[in-house]
């Protein structure tokens, strides 16, 4: 159906590029979103409020704005202040890098939200049962409120890692070399967009649906001795 | 820090924002009249209505939007010849309608899910209490399905508003001024790339929860019988 004239192999390259970078993007977003809960749920006031202001400037912002401020604008705004102390360097961000710190940043403050919600519906019950059992506050967190905590963040973070992976084509405006480039570069070459740019279409269509796949056996296995859970 | 730059460019910065709202208002107007019937097709139980259905939303959802607006844009030049014998190049090199198109569909399908969800989560007992008054499926639909799926699907629907109008800054790319290529093009010329950027953001902020409050009030207003 599709004549590649041969550069399938490429297309390959950017895929694995396209998960990497999803990967790791999704890792920082997930650690994000723990950190983040924490400063919600937490009495800190200093903690309440930087981590509402996270999530609520994130999420008023487009991807590609913090992209591109991440990018270009950090770097920028680091050399100047050095300038202003006398240093004259050059910051250069390596694409990799810039998009895993913007995606991850800005889908961590979606992962907050997400834990938040996995936190509070961990009946209070349990954790008073856990102090009543004299167990310390990181042996509460580790033991009662993370395994349950994951049970019920699951289906919104497989909702993140979605959102995330789409996200990630962004990162292409910045030149990585990941799918959407790559299929750019081709489409270029070979005078033929239509076909390229489907083709990518439905390599990023094959990822959601294989993630939908596997969040279904990730929930299954997560609730796995639940009562009335399939 | 420079404010200087970022105080005079204002104006040029307001005017891309005009093009942000002219383009998320036109996609969502058009977007909405699709979602309508794809909803309604999606719960069909002949498959030659819910398998197209299905389709359309799992492909616009499943695919980044920026694929989406390449394949249009860029993809309609390989069927430049067809294109030009039905008298739709004029459209289809048209950056706008490319971009206002790529848009349209994509929250048609999102906003298609939102209404399939919203109907289906009509309680059983109201479709019961209907069928019993013995109200037909049209008046059943105008009456007592619909009312209630709009008011279950306003704040989703508010999402979808914000996330929309966040994405339209993907216009820029093809070559649109909206408010984010307009903050391009200053930086261009002044170098003044974060003042410039964290301007823009704050005038995405802004819209954004202009766009929350209004969702809120009207949330409030639906379902003022409740309180």
């Amino acid at each position: 159906m599709f004549d590649l004239k041969g550069y399938g192999g490429m297309l390959l390259d950017g895929l694995w590029l396209t998960v990497a970078v999803g990967l790791s993007s999704m890792l920082l977003a997930v650690l994000l979103g723990l950190l983040g809960s924490w400063g919600k749920l937490s009495r800190n006031r200093l903690a309440n409020f930087i981590a509402d202001t996270y999530t609520t400037v994130v999420r008023g912002i487009p991807e590609l704005i913090l992209l591109l401020l991440v990018y270009f604008g950090v770097p920028t705004l680091l050399q100047d202040i050095a300038k202003r102390l006398g240093h004259d360097i050059r910051i250069d961000l390596d694409p990799f890098l810039a998009g895993t710190l913007a995606i991850g940043f800005i889908y961590g403050a979606f992962s907050t939200e997400v834990f938040r919600g996995a936190f509070i519906s961990i009946p209070s019950g349990q954790l008073e049962a856990a102090r009543a059992m004299g167990m310390s506050r990181i042996l509460t967190f580790r033991r009662i409120l993370l395994p349950q905590a994951m049970r019920f963040a699951l289906p919104g973070l497989g909702n993140v890692w979605m959102v995330l992976l789409k996200a990630t084509a962004l990162i292409s405006i910045i030149q990585l070399d990941e799918l959407m480039r790559k299929t750019k570069i081709a489409a270029n070459a070979t005078h033929q967009p239509f076909t390229f740019y489907l083709l990518a279409s439905i390599i990023f269509l094959g990822l959601t649906v294989v993630s939908m796949l596997l969040q279904h056996r990730a929930e299954k296995w997560a609730n796995r001795g639940i009562a009335g859970k399939p | 820090m420079d404010l200087q730059v970022v105080w005079e460019n204002l104006p040029k910065l307001l005017q891309g924002a005009q093009l942000t709202l002219e383009i998320t208002v036109t996609s969502l107007l058009i977007g909405l009249l699709i979602a309508v019937p794809v909803a309604l097709m999606r719960l069909s139980k002949h498959a030659v209505f819910w398998m197209p259905a299905y389709a359309y939303i799992l492909y616009f959802r499943g695919t980044p939007l920026l694929v989406q607006l390449f394949l249009i844009y860029y993809g309609s030049g390989q069927f430049r010849a067809e294109l030009s014998d039905l008298g739709l190049w004029g459209f289809f090199r048209d950056a706008y309608f490319c971009g206002v198109l790529a848009l349209t569909l994509n929250t048609g399908a999102y906003t298609a899910e939102i209404l399939r969800g919203a109907i289906q989560a009509v309680p059983s007992g109201d479709i019961e209490a209907a069928r019993a008054c013995g109200m037909g499926r049209a008046l059943m639909y105008r009456r007592i399905i619909l009312p209630k799926a709009m008011r279950l699907a306003w704040p989703m629907y508010g999402n979808e508003v914000v996330f929309l109008m966040q994405a339209t800054s993907l216009v820029s790319v093809i070559t649109l001024l909206d408010l984010t290529g307009v903050a391009g093009r200053i930086i261009s010329k002044t170098f003044a790339v974060y003042e410039i950027y964290i301007a823009t953001a704050l005038l995405y902020l802004v819209i954004t929860y202009v766009i929350v409050f209004l969702f809120k009030r009207i949330e409030r207003r639906l379902n003022r019988h409740l309180a």
